[in-house]
């Protein structure tokens, strides 16, 4: 059975909102319907956003690191939000495991983001319907488009490939190598709502740079035998 | 969460109706005979209103209320559906059990036993509402609907009490009696409630909500610049103070003005209980601490 599911990296995440950005500008654009904006060049802007990246400092000044967390609907495996609808408008896709609202059956009632612990979905105050992420159901399966373009809108926006999209129940999915690899964890454990999205952990990035790499042979202080003043102190230019 | 006033409305009007049924149904079944007469065809009347008036304020709290019918559909998996059902029918045995007395058709205990097995199905199906719901740990526990049906029938009663001051001034003063123990039976069930919420430890930390494994987290960034739906669903917003008020509002106004009341002025204490069972549906909401609200705890 395929359960489609984003990855987050959280070492790679810059907090650029493009995936936020892109998400917006697709969903916003599509055959559901503009997604709303109250206020938007007024004070306190105000609209329905499938996809949000939170800012949060771990640490304690002046040992801190800045973590980016991007947070959008989770597709848990045993989604809180569905059996709660009194309308069947919420529900699981048996095919792919996508966690959709049918905006037609919704009578906005609010029950599901009540029983949904991430704070996920949100309540569109114009259509006065219940709105979340949809993977971007309506364009990847779009086989109009080339088969790399077939992914969720914050997948190709993410400058620095923060975002994987695949099956996790495919065992050799990118997705599945990475959670397995990188140490992929779901929020949110206790909750048993077995989120179908995971988050990879900040990890330590250093590069060993050895010494001789720091010297170039192509320097051109090595190239022209240009004067060298021995009193000043060594630029990166001679260093190099 | 933020109180939502149309539920606040519905759930009170609502249990005082259901609650006010039971209580006709046991004055037909302990002294039938020598009841004044319509004094049962009134008082089914009165829960049809109340129960009319719960269902209608229910509405607002749509965003799509032609859709509502659409509501009844899940039964098998949603409380909200099935209590979608069981309003409607409850005031559909308390139609036939009206008609019945009207038109001396008969059988109306029979009637009001189907109608009081309605209406604490009805309870049921409310407070499993807010039960069913397992991240929100104040709700989800056996006493969310124990206190629904003690404090439904305790507001039903103290309504009958101030009905029978006026219809059966025979009745007042067991009715008053009944009112008074189950609004104490009330008091003791919530003051349970709120001493257990009040101490109840979250399961969920900000650690566990993103998976950082550190002591000191400080939200930066919520992701909006003017608040967001999480913002506006999750929190009530009023100041601590407020909130303490809204405590007293409950106490005083549910339990013990009633007290004091209704053994000699049941339709003060009615009025008296019903502002105090609204206080205390807001108190409910707003004590419910989700976990949501993890993700938005500042910002810079």
């Amino acid at each position: 059975m395929t359960q489609l599911a984003l990855v987050i990296d959280l070492n790679v995440c810059v907090g650029c909102h493009a995936c936020v950005t892109n998400c917006k500008q697709w969903n916003t654009s599509g055959a559901a319907g503009a997604l709303t904006d109250c206020n938007p060049y007024e004070q306190d802007p105000n609209g329905t956003f499938f996809n949000r990246v939170q800012t949060f400092e771990v640490g304690a000044y002046p040992a801190t690191e800045t973590v980016h967390f991007p947070k959008s609907c989770l597709h848990c495996e045993d989604p809180a939000c569905v059996p709660v609808c009194p309308t069947g408008a919420s529900y699981k896709r048996k095919s792919d495991g996508i966690v959709l609202v049918d905006y037609d059956k919704c009578i906005g009632c609010k029950y599901c983001s009540w029983a949904c612990p991430y704070g996920v979905r949100e309540f569109d105050e114009e259509r006065k319907v219940m709105t979340k992420c949809t993977l971007c159901v309506d364009r990847i399966y779009d086989m109009s488009l080339p088969e790399e373009r077939r992914k969720p809108s914050c997948v190709l926006a993410c400058p620095p490939g923060a975002r994987l999209f695949g099956d996790v129940h495919d065992p050799e999915s990118e997705v599945s190598v990475a959670i397995r690899e990188r140490g992929g964890y779901t929020l949110m454990p206790e909750a048993n709502t077995k989120p179908a999205n995971h988050y990879l952990p900040r990890r330590k990035t250093t590069v060993t740079v050895r010494n001789e790499e720091l010297y170039r042979s192509d320097n051109p202080h090595k190239i022209d035998g240009a004067p060298f003043d021995e009193t000043l102190p060594p630029a990166t230019e001679e260093l190099n | 969460m933020r109180p939502a006033f149309s539920v606040l409305f519905l759930t009170t009007l609502i249990g005082a109706g259901q609650g006010l049924f039971i209580t006709l149904f046991f004055c037909e079944l302990l002294v039938g005979a020598s009841l004044p007469e319509n004094f049962l065809l009134g008082g089914a009347v009165l829960v049809l209103v109340l129960s009319a008036l719960g269902g209608i304020s229910s509405v607002f709290h749509l965003g799509h209320p032609e859709r509502a019918w659409r509501a009844m559909t899940m039964w098998r998996t949603s409380w909200l559906a099935r209590e979608g059902i069981a309003l409607p029918a409850f005031m559909a045995v308390v139609f036939a059990y009206a008609l019945a007395h009207w038109l001396n058709f008969g059988h109306t205990l029979a009637i009001g036993v189907i109608g009081v097995v309605f209406a604490i199905v009805l309870f049921v199906c409310t407070g499993m509402i807010y039960a069913a719901i397992k991240v929100l740990k104040e709700w989800s526990h056996p006493l969310t609907i124990v206190n629904f049906i003690v404090l439904g029938c305790a507001s039903g009663t103290t309504l009958a009490a101030a009905y029978a001051a006026y219809a059966a001034p025979d009745l007042v003063a067991g009715l008053a009696k009944a009112a008074f123990a189950l609004t104490v039976l009330g008091l003791l069930t919530r003051a349970v409630s709120l001493w257990r919420n009040a101490t109840l430890r979250p399961t969920s930390t900000l650690q566990t909500a993103i998976g950082i494994r550190h002591p000191h987290i400080v939200q930066k960034a919520q992701g909006s610049l003017g608040g967001s739906y999480n913002t506006r669903e999750f929190f009530h917003g009023k100041s601590p103070a407020f909130v303490r008020g809204i405590l007293v509002a409950l106490l005083l106004g549910s339990f013990v003005l009633p007290l004091a009341l209704v053994l000699t002025l049941p339709l003060l204490a009615f009025v008296a209980q019903y502002l105090g069972l609204l206080a205390e549906r807001w108190y409910f909401f707003a004590e419910a601490q989700h976990p949501q609200n993890l993700y938005y705890q500042g910002k810079s």
